[in-house]
């Protein structure tokens, strides 16, 4: 596998993309960039079965509109990686801020600790792709808000992380949240609707629980024998009865 | 029952000497007003919503229609749109829907603009003689050029250019998405753009196969659902659109209804069949002016800055400071789409009640790029209610680069603007997606309509500048000189930069 080194270091964000386009175009099946300062859009539009590792931290829109390559991030990334993602994934050994996984069609993102607000906002899936956003530990207000399709999996390795955050599902319309532990009634936004998670949806979920701690170097049987709630929408056409003709 | 039944809005009768019962009315009525009965073609009126559909397709000339047979008191205040909102709210209590653009009389400021002509001095051009530059370049221009001479004494140009979109005429198609319109319409307005040499856009509706041979005369829009938004879209756009705003429902997202997401707009959509297409109403990756140059980077970075990128906003109140933040965003173009333009569906309320037109807004947002001396990063397209060539030369004239049109273009394909476009019924097969009303409009024939119409737009245009003394459509733009007001007040004449007629 022809594998490429990257020096990110002082280098602007255009020039860096450029350099791994040119990396992808001649055949690189690894690049690894080092020295990332906060570059935002590294890999948007980026296509092909190709591996970045990044060190450093990532700015805004990691992998936007990305179709295929396979991110590890080790470090924090800013708000929105994997915004509009349509293949591949992306793997955060660290933190990222608001709006992670916007939009997102296909793929897989993995954050090892927490998220900001509006995670896996309007998500969406369609025929076979089905994009998963799996975090370690928790997300602010608004997760899964206007959610469309997918999936979104919050282990809450810390257990009291998400008591006191508002709007989960906020006008979900497709798709699914699955929560470790319980959820309070005033944590959920309009038009949810919450359940124990049955073993028909746990079968969905251990799959992704052993990706995730494969990936990070962790036990999964802690995370395997949990409880978890499932949140839902209430309605496929929450907005349905809102209208009329004139 | 306490309201009870309302008054009809048409009436639509048929002449039994004229028609000889042949029932293409019944067939070609898809609103089910007419049905034969013993022979003889029956009516139902209150199902008639004036679409003309019946009318052009009988042979006899045997049906008429008359509005509002039955009128309720005439009174200035309590219209009849008013009080029948207030039945349909008081029997439903929901928001309510209507098609089309803005329905209320406001005084069209285009109407109030006169244009001006050469008498003695600065003689008149004749466009047949001489020739006219129409051409018009839409993206940012260089604030100045760096040349250098060679040893030959050739001139080399060291600056490096943007990529622009060129317009063999300023009127280019806005966007109408495939799910709002059928494919067959989408197709004729492709056709029609390709073969005249400017641009249409897709709306948020992605882009069928079936389009990509014109491709390349086609702006991809990014709005807040990203509804069929992928790399492969955005490559091939000749330029992306990142719509903000809209002018007929400023302010607010679109839902795409599941009964219009059939098998086909499900694909290019890339969501299930039957489920609501739901846009937001802000992008949730812009919440600034400072996350809006990043979406308009993220576009340029993710297609190697090959693309235009264009940011369309409603006419509102402060489009002029908002426009000044998006052209220093890396943006190429700045769309306003005024407080008349069309829609497939929007509440009545923000329809007829939010934003502002589109005259006002163009002046202002010209008036305020200029003096920041930022006019050159940006071109500025006009959208919203433009009906006529006349109404493009006075935009122009108002600091436009281009404009968009889209009902007129609808008009063009058969469109009788009935403002029933929301049922999904369209008897014209424009703003459906049933398998045989869109076959009634053949995009060959729908195409050479709109090449047709632009074409007659553009002489128009070439005539309107001769007569001017104006050759290049360059000399017109922001040339307020040749436009004077007439009865406009004074507040609006200094917002528009305009003299009375006379002065």
């Amino acid at each position: 596998m022809n594998s490429i080194e990257i020096d990110a270091k002082e280098l602007h964000y255009t020039p860096l993309n450029q350099q791994i386009r040119k990396a992808v175009r001649e055949g690189a099946g690894k690049i690894t960039v080092r020295n990332l300062m906060g570059q935002r859009f590294i890999a948007d539009g980026l296509k092909g079965d190709v591996a970045l590792d990044l060190h450093g931290v990532a700015g805004g829109d990691l992998g936007m509109f990305m179709s295929g390559p396979h991110i590890t991030l080790y470090g924090n990334a800013d708000h929105a990686p994997g915004n509009t993602m349509d293949a591949g994934s992306i793997v955060i050994h660290g933190s990222a801020g608001d709006a992670v996984a916007h939009s997102m069609r296909g793929g897989k993102i993995f954050v090892r600790d927490t998220i900001g607000y509006r995670g896996g906002i309007h998500m969406k899936q369609y025929l076979d792709k089905c994009p998963v956003l799996v975090l370690g530990d928790s997300a602010r207000s608004f997760l899964g808000e206007y959610m469309a399709g997918g999936l979104i999996l919050v282990l809450r390795q810390s257990p009291d992380s998400m008591d006191d955050e508002r709007g989960i599902g906020s006008g979900i319309h497709g798709g699914e949240i699955f929560i470790r532990g319980k959820i309070g009634d005033d944590c959920l936004g309009v038009g949810t609707k919450k359940d124990f998670c049955t073993n028909e949806g746990i079968t969905r979920i251990i799959p992704l629980i052993h990706e995730f701690a494969a990936k990070f170097g962790i036990d999964p049987d802690p995370l395997l024998k949990s409880e978890y709630t499932r949140i839902s929408p209430a309605s496929a056409r929450p907005f349905a009865n809102k209208y009329t003709w004139e | 029952m306490s309201i009870g039944t309302v008054p009809m809005k048409f009436k639509v009768s048929v002449d039994s000497e004229q028609c000889m019962a042949c029932a293409r009315c019944v067939e070609n009525c898809s609103y089910g007003v007419f049905r034969m009965e013993d022979g003889v073609v029956r009516v139902s009126s209150r199902h008639c919503v004036a679409c003309h559909r019946c009318l052009a397709m009988c042979p006899r000339d045997a049906i008429s229609i008359e509005s509002r047979p039955i009128d309720y008191r005439d009174h200035p205040l309590w219209t009849t749109g008013v009080k029948e909102a207030i039945f349909n709210q008081a029997r439903t209590g929901k928001i309510i829907v209507g098609a089309m653009g803005n329905a209320l009389p406001y005084p069209v400021i285009f109407d109030r603009l006169v244009l001006d002509a050469c008498q003695v001095t600065n003689p008149s051009i004749d466009p047949l003689r001489e020739p006219m530059e129409l051409r018009t370049y839409i993206g940012k221009k260089p604030s100045h050029l760096d040349l250098r001479t060679k040893e030959n004494g050739d001139v080399e140009l060291m600056s490096t250019l943007v990529p622009n979109l060129k317009l063999e005429t300023p009127i280019m198609i806005g966007h109408m998405s495939y799910g709002a319109i059928s494919l067959n319409a989408q197709t004729s307005l492709a056709k029609a753009v390709s073969q005249i040499g400017t641009f249409m856009g897709t709306g948020e509706g992605g882009l069928h196969e079936s389009l990509y041979p014109y491709q390349d005369n086609m702006i991809v829009q990014v709005a807040s659902g990203r509804f069929g938004v992928n790399i492969d879209y955005l490559e091939r756009g000749a330029a992306i659109e990142i719509k903000i705003g809209q002018g007929a429902k400023p302010g607010i997202g679109g839902h795409l209804p599941g009964e219009k997401v059939n098998k086909e707009v499900s694909v290019t959509r890339m969501i299930p069949e039957g489920s609501d297409a739901i846009s937001p109403a802000p992008h949730h990756d812009i919440y600034s002016i400072e996350d809006l140059k990043q979406l308009v980077r993220s576009l340029k970075e993710a297609t190697e800055w090959k693309k235009p990128v264009f940011v369309k906003i409603a006419a509102v109140h402060n489009s002029a400071a908002i426009a000044a933040g998006i052209a220093r965003s890396s943006a190429d173009a700045i769309v306003i789409d005024g407080f008349r333009g069309g829609t497939g569906a929007a509440p009545r309320v923000f329809r007829d009640h939010v934003g502002i037109p589109v005259e006002a807004a163009i002046a202002s947002v010209d008036a305020k790029l200029r003096q920041q001396g930022i006019r050159n990063e940006v071109s500025v397209i006009a959208s919203g209610g433009i009906r006529e060539s006349a109404d493009v030369a006075k935009i122009i004239a108002l600091g436009a680069d281009a404009v968009y049109i889209g009902t007129a273009a609808l008009i063009a394909l058969g469109c009788r603007v009935c403002g029933t476009c929301n049922r999904g019924v369209c008897a014209w097969g424009i703003a459906t997606q049933r398998p045989d009303l869109v076959k009634r409009l053949d995009p060959e024939i729908g195409s050479n309509q709109v090449v047709n119409l632009i074409h007659g737009w553009t002489d128009e245009l070439a005539e309107l500048m001769g007569a001017a003394g104006i050759n290049s459509i360059e000399s017109l733009r922001g040339n307020r000189d040749r436009l004077r007001s007439y009865m406009l007040d004074e507040a609006l004449m200094t917002v528009l930069d305009v003299k009375s007629v006379g002065a």
